[in-house]
């Protein structure tokens, strides 16, 4: 599936539109939709979360976006759910949720 | 241009100089050491504006080398057996990669035992690497390959490595006049180097990520497509070389008295010039013979080779290795490339030369004999012939 | 980059794009995240074979948005080496970074790496010690610890790990220093340092692997600063000759903190279950660290600031 997504995305019908040698081009999503991953999905209570970016910096998949008003949020396309926010915010402001698929 | 009296060793060294490379990577090895060696003495001497990295071995000399030319700079090294052995993993890199780096090997054999005399294995073991592969059989050509290697290589219907093979001693330690371009000379054949692709942060990619069977066929294919671009080129390459130089040039093969010739011998490197004098003997004797001494091997000068050898009575190949269990590897090669043809002459494989056994003219006249006699007398002959062993 | 010293600080312009292979809950992820923010625009990487090769995702992507060479399994120091050369010869100015794993490293990689530190080539070399060859799935290398469960050694590793540290300073290496992404203003003081330095710097980089480890993703940052606090990972750099400790070793060093028993680290993690099914082995293995804790104070006695 990511196979024909990256075919879309990035031509490569033909011989010709291949670069010269094995080059790849910085992407989102390299490794494909790793949102599915998920077994589990942290969510961010706002009320509880002081905006200490904890969370931000410890997430090893950049899912955990910075809003405006200094609070966090997930990007629930790439997180892979492993939890790291959940267990490191320091107010108990995230929680976990038993993922449910094909949503 | 001037003349100097340089071993082939030398000769390659001048090359590089000639061909303004900036980065050096090396690790000594008999015989190719005294190459690089001059280019440490250029170097320093600031008669080269390069730098030169003594590395700690020949895995890292041509990892370091392809680091350098990513980033788009010309680079050389150069190695020979066991040494070429060592580095064969990032050999298979650099092809892969498209990287046009000219890189001499001197041809020398491998241990067990060991031995430091000519032998065609450490390059014929890399034949399928994606390295363009020329075989040079004097001093001259040894210098020339060097520009005109670069020049193929770097070349946007090719961008691929090139690998000059060069027997040990014979040519790696032995002195003949070479004729070097000046500087203008080679700047007027071959151009500043401009890369394929280059490691650049303006523009970032990733280079050699995993690649799915999606996709990796295409990348092989491209290679192919490149060698054959090679072997189109590269006669034109060697002309415009002969106006530059004045040298004469003969492109991927040459043909000595081939034109009237009923037999063919076929042989790379210095064999080649060796049979030069061979044939001369032989047609003194009234044979007509011929010779073809094959300078590139991959790409394979199939059209070239198949033209030549046509319709002769007797084809005799010498090979300086042996793919054990079935023949020289030139010889298969030539076996193949005759396949199309409808008037196939018998080939006959003669495995000679190894681990620097001495194969002088007098030897050829007497192989070439042998082989006729074979064929006179109707007798097919399948196998390699291991003519110069003591029974 | 000013010097960062809190969180806030962490610019937020990102190289590493989401959306890699990673595993769920990695460490190296997360280091190289960090780094490429360190480094910044005007970097270059090469990678031999480990995971940090198959995180980047699948042609025609990559995940990481600075040029990236990747290179064969022993090459990655001699590779990063001539990148370094080839920029020098154009004058161009690059910050070059060889991210190895510990097995490209410790074992097939030590030869160029020594060589390229003994010629004071003018490279960063990041190893993401992960203890283990886990893109392979999970074998001994030479960096595995005692006691520690791989494929390779199915009843617990029965040797010591290297002590590549130790190694990088004999050989010469300007810069060394250890770092675990737990700590991260250590971590970003150390790479902050090493992008400003000239020459050789090697940084070790503890980083804990859920499925190489056997433990639960979400578990990787505590079980990186409990590997600081019992002592099984010691923080320190060694900068122009002298030695210190940082951060939670420094403290420890300096008698300021107690070592927490390494049975807090070792239980967490899957890897240790033969060592935490004995009390005489628990014990060695915190004898062990003591050993390592006693040679790395000498180490700083023999390299305190003159």
């Amino acid at each position: 599936m990511r196979k024909v997504e990256v075919d879309k995305e990035m031509g490569l019908k033909s011989v010709k539109e291949y670069p010269p040698a094995p080059l790849s081009k910085p992407a989102e999503g390299a490794g494909g939709k790793t949102g599915l991953w998920r077994t589990y999905r942290p969510v961010v209570d706002l009320n509880k979360c002081t905006g200490c970016r904890i969370c931000w910096a410890y997430c090893p998949d950049r899912a955990i976006k910075l809003r405006d008003d200094g609070k966090v949020e997930v990007d629930y396309v790439w997180c892979k759910g492993c939890l790291i926010c959940f267990h490191e915010c320091p107010v108990k402001a995230i929680d976990k949720v038993v993922e449910e698929f094909g949503e | 241009m001037e003349t100097l009296i340089l071993t082939a060793n030398h000769a390659v060294s001048y090359g590089a100089w000639s061909s303004r490379v900036k980065f050096v990577a090396a690790y000594p090895i008999t015989p190719q050491t005294t190459i690089v060696e001059m280019l440490s003495e250029f170097i320093s001497s600031k008669k080269m504006d390069a730098e030169f990295m003594t590395v700690e071995s020949e895995h890292s000399a041509l990892a370091a080398v392809t680091g350098a030319e990513s980033t788009g700079v010309r680079s050389f090294t150069a190695t020979s057996s066991h040494g070429l052995l060592y580095m064969s993993e990032m050999v298979h890199w650099v092809a892969r990669a498209r990287l046009p780096i000219v890189m001499p090997v001197v041809n020398r054999a491998l241990a067990p035992p060991w031995s430091i005399w000519v032998d065609h294995t450490d390059t014929m073991s890399h034949r399928d690497t994606g390295w363009i592969q020329i075989y040079v059989s004097n001093n001259q050509e040894a210098y020339d390959m060097v520009l005109q290697g670069y020049r193929l290589g770097e070349d946007r219907k090719v961008s691929m490595p090139v690998m000059i093979c060069m027997d040990a001693f014979l040519l790696s330690h032995t002195f003949a006049p070479v004729k070097i371009l000046t500087p203008e000379e080679t700047d007027s054949f071959l151009p500043p180097y401009k890369p394929l692709w280059k490691l650049d942060p303006e523009n970032p990619f990733s280079v050699g990520g995993i690649t799915t069977a999606e996709h990796y066929y295409e990348f092989s294919e491209m290679m192919d497509q490149a060698h054959r671009n090679a072997g189109e080129i590269f006669d034109e390459i060697s002309r415009e070389y002969e106006k530059v130089s004045g040298l004469l040039q003969t492109g991927k093969i040459e043909k000595y008295r081939v034109e009237d010739a009923e037999s063919v011998i076929l042989a790379l490197g210095t064999m080649a010039e060796e049979t030069r004098v061979a044939v001369d003997r032989l047609r003194a004797e009234g044979e007509k013979v011929g010779l073809v001494k094959v300078k590139m091997f991959r790409p394979f000068p199939n059209k070239e080779i198949r033209e030549a050898l046509e319709n002769k009575s007797l084809v005799v190949v010498m090979d300086r290795s042996v793919s054990y269990g079935h023949e020289g590897p030139l010889s298969i090669e030539v076996k193949s490339t005759l396949y199309p043809s409808e008037n196939r002459p018998p080939v006959l494989n003669f495995i000679v030369g190894l681990g620097g056994r001495d194969v002088t003219f007098k030897d050829i006249v007497s192989f070439h004999k042998i082989a006729k006699k074979k064929v006179t007398e109707g007798k097919k002959v399948t196998e390699p012939i291991f003519v110069q062993l003591k029974v | 980059m000013s010097k960062v010293k809190s969180i806030k600080d962490i610019p937020l312009q990102e190289y590493l794009m989401p959306g890699h292979a990673a595993c769920a809950g990695c460490a190296m992820a997360l280091a190289v995240r960090h780094v490429l923010k360190i480094l910044g625009r005007n970097t270059t990487v090469t990678v031999p074979a480990c995971c940090l090769s198959v995180i980047q995702g699948i042609f025609p992507k990559t995940a990481v948005d600075v040029p990236l060479k990747n290179t064969a399994f022993a090459s990655a120091a001699a590779m990063a080496s001539g990148i370094k050369a080839g920029y020098r010869v154009q004058g161009k100015n690059v910050n070059v970074i060889a991210i190895a794993g510990d097995g490209g490293t410790y074992d097939i990689g030590i030869q160029a790496l020594s060589g390229a530190v003994e010629r004071n080539e003018d490279i960063i070399y990041l190893v993401y010690d992960n203890q283990a060859y886990m893109n392979t799935g999970i074998q001994r290398s030479g960096a595995t610890p005692y006691g520690a469960w791989t494929t390779t050694t199915p009843k617990g590793k029965t040797e010591k790990r290297k002590d590549l540290g130790f190694i990088m300073i004999a050989n010469g290496a300007r810069y060394v220093a250890t770092v675990t992404p737990s700590y991260l203003m250590d971590f970003y003081s150390k790479f902050q340092k090493a992008k400003e330095r000239k020459g050789s710097r090697v940084v070790i980089d503890l980083s804990p692997c859920p499925p190489g480890w056997r433990y639960d993703p979400g578990f990787t940052i505590e079980i990186g600063k409990l590997a600081v606090q019992t002592g099984a990972w010691i923080l320190w750099e060694f900068e122009d000759g002298v030695f210190q400790f940082t951060g939670f070793s420094k403290m420890i060093a300096e008698g300021k903190a107690k070592k927490k028993p390494v049975e807090s680290y070792l239980k967490l993690q899957g890897r240790f279950k033969e060592i935490i099914k004995s009390k005489e082995k628990i014990e060695y293995y915190q004898e062990l660290i003591n050993e390592n804790w006693e040679k790395y104070l000498k180490i700083a006695e023999i390299y305190k600031k003159k």
